[in-house]
């Protein structure tokens, strides 16, 4: 089976997962936050720069498996540039959309972590609606 | 006398879940059951459902026979010296928390050392910092080398600050590592300290004698060894288990309640309280006939030439690591990391083979932390494992290295 072909590892989701875009930390940052999924070890933490309501720097860092580091990478393109209102407004539906695979129940939290990340480091909410 | 061999093409006809085509390699976190165990716990449901120890009409006299019936082959099994010191629980856990609460809060004081190994599972480890923390003991962990076998010269000078309990499992569920349990057990029981030995990777592979062995308590599960899930097995010391107060308490384990106070109920039944897993024990007991059938040499004789060859299989792959000893000191379990993929996306990819891969941190977070890493690959070998499962892993592995390649 070729990369391309391949309906769960695709060929985006590899490239974000070897090359992750947004990667590394921030100094001074004004919002920092980790998470992490002790079950599988997977890691991702986040660091903004905030400017008038608008999140104007972004860096991730983190480990684990390639759903959770691909979805922190596509979650921080998105997130560039946008106003903390707005980031808000992002659900688990726009982060699984995003990454564009049948996510099993077993592989939801490693894609989903990232944007725990985001509702807790961002807003101080609890925690992320998994159902 | 010769040595038994299995038959393994034989006894897979023996496991209906084989006919979907499936490599199951996860045997160390719960073992396939044979239809002679999903038989005998069938027929109960069928010909003589009914409640054990209570009644006076025929099925449920069947139906205590046959649930006690597993009672004296798990002590045959296992080499005790009586049925009173085969108690069914729930399973290696329940049976570590029935030792760390009716032993546990009466015998350990503060300050008295718990020596555990780092290569523990969370259920030999979690039960004890409860009881520490209740009781303002500590607990000392012996560390491991690089091959994964634990530091005797460690656990020698722990023993000589008198530990009041050494609690280690015999074998390894995350790296296989097969303890000198004889040899532990004997130095600590010299240094005065009462030793549990957690049998859950151990009982279901190889032989076992708790006599010889000379522990105080013993646990294993019996979903590990062919049986159900809900059945296992604490051995303990009669001694230890007369002076010891019960664990859960209510119908079936007391002799007399009055208002004023309860009699308990003899060994083993002290530790048995409210209506039991019947079909489960029953079961169970079918497993321990059908390993007896093979043989516990001849399992163990299999598992190592599976081992040996996984083992050199993998080592072969390149950028593949694996943790733990040489295959004549581990048990059926290869624990491994392949650069650059998270052991999860391993397992997805061999999921979609059919290969049924563990990955994770195998309730053993402690040894992660030791070895560095965040989680493994785990391939666990049973009775009914063939070379060619071994062959269909190195096959997933291979795609998903093309795919991250």
């Amino acid at each position: 089976m070729a990369t391309a072909d391949d309906q769960f590892y695709r060929e985006y989701i590899i490239d974000h997962f070897k090359n992750p875009r947004n990667y590394g930390r921030l100094e001074h940052p004004d919002i920092s936050h980790e998470e992490d999924n002790p079950l599988c070890g997977d890691v991702v933490g986040m660091d903004f720069r905030v400017k008038e309501g608008v999140i104007e720097e972004i860096r991730f860092h983190g480990r684990g498996c390639a759903i959770s580091q691909a979805s922190a990478s596509l979650l921080t393109e998105r997130l560039k540039g946008m106003s903390l209102d707005e980031a808000k407004k992002i659900n688990k539906d726009d982060v699984l959309g995003e990454l564009g695979i049948d996510i099993s129940p077993a592989r939801i939290k490693c894609a989903l972590l990232s944007l725990k990340v985001l509702k807790v480091g961002a807003y101080g909410l609890a925690d992320v609606d998994e159902e | 006398m010769a040595i038994r061999t299995i038959d393994v093409a034989a006894i897979r006809k023996d496991f209906p879940i084989f006919e979907t085509g499936l490599a199951y390699l996860d045997s160390a976190n719960t073992s396939q059951r044979p239809k002679q165990v999903t038989g005998a716990m069938l027929e109960y449901f069928e010909k003589f459902n009914s409640n054990i120890h209570r009644a006076a009409y025929r099925i449920a006299e069947e139906a205590t026979v046959r649930y006690e019936a597993t009672r004296e082959k798990v002590r045959a099994f296992i080499n005790a010296a009586s049925t009173k010191e085969i108690v069914y629980t729930r399973g290696t856990t329940e049976a570590i928390n029935l030792v760390a609460y009716a032993w546990g809060r009466k015998n350990i004081k503060k300050d008295d050392l718990i020596v555990l190994t780092i290569i523990d599972h969370h259920s030999n480890i979690v039960p004890w910092q409860i009881l520490a923390a209740a009781n303002g003991a500590r607990i000392e962990y012996v560390d491991i080398d690089g091959k994964g076998e634990l530091l005797q010269d460690q656990f020698a000078d722990l023993l000589r600050q008198g530990p009041k309990l050494v609690a280690f499992n015999l074998v390894s569920n995350a790296l296989g590592t097969i303890n000198p349990a004889r040899e532990m057990v004997a130095a600590a029981k010299k240094a005065g300290a009462t030793v549990l030995v957690d049998g859950a990777q151990s009982t279901p592979h190889q032989p076992v004698d708790v006599r010889a062995l000379g522990c105080d308590f013993y646990a294993f599960s019996g979903h590990k060894m062919l049986g159900p899930t809900g059945a296992g097995i604490l051995y303990g010391r009669r001694e230890l288990l007369e002076a010891m107060d019960p664990f859960q308490s209510g119908g079936d384990m007391i002799k007399t309640v009055r208002v004023e106070g309860t009699t308990y109920h003899d060994l083993p039944w002290k530790f048995e309280a409210g209506t039991q897993a019947i079909a489960e024990v029953i079961g169970l007991g079918a497993a321990v006939d059908y390993l007896d059938g093979l043989g516990m040499d001849a399992v163990r004789a299999h598992e190592l030439d599976i081992t040996e060859y996984a083992y050199e299989a993998l080592s072969e792959v390149e950028g593949l690591t694996v943790y733990g000893p040489p295959p004549s000191r581990r048990a059926g379990v290869i624990s491994f990391s392949l650069d650059g993929i998270h052991p999860h996306d391993l397992a997805t990819i061999a999921d979609r083979d059919q290969v049924c891969l563990r990955a994770g941190h195998h309730c053993a977070m402690p040894l992660m932390t030791r070895l560095g890493v965040p989680a493994t690959a785990r391939a666990s070998f049973y009775v009914y494992t063939l070379r060619e499962e071994v062959d269909r892993l190195v096959g997933s592995i291979k795609e998903a290295q093309r795919i991250f390649a």
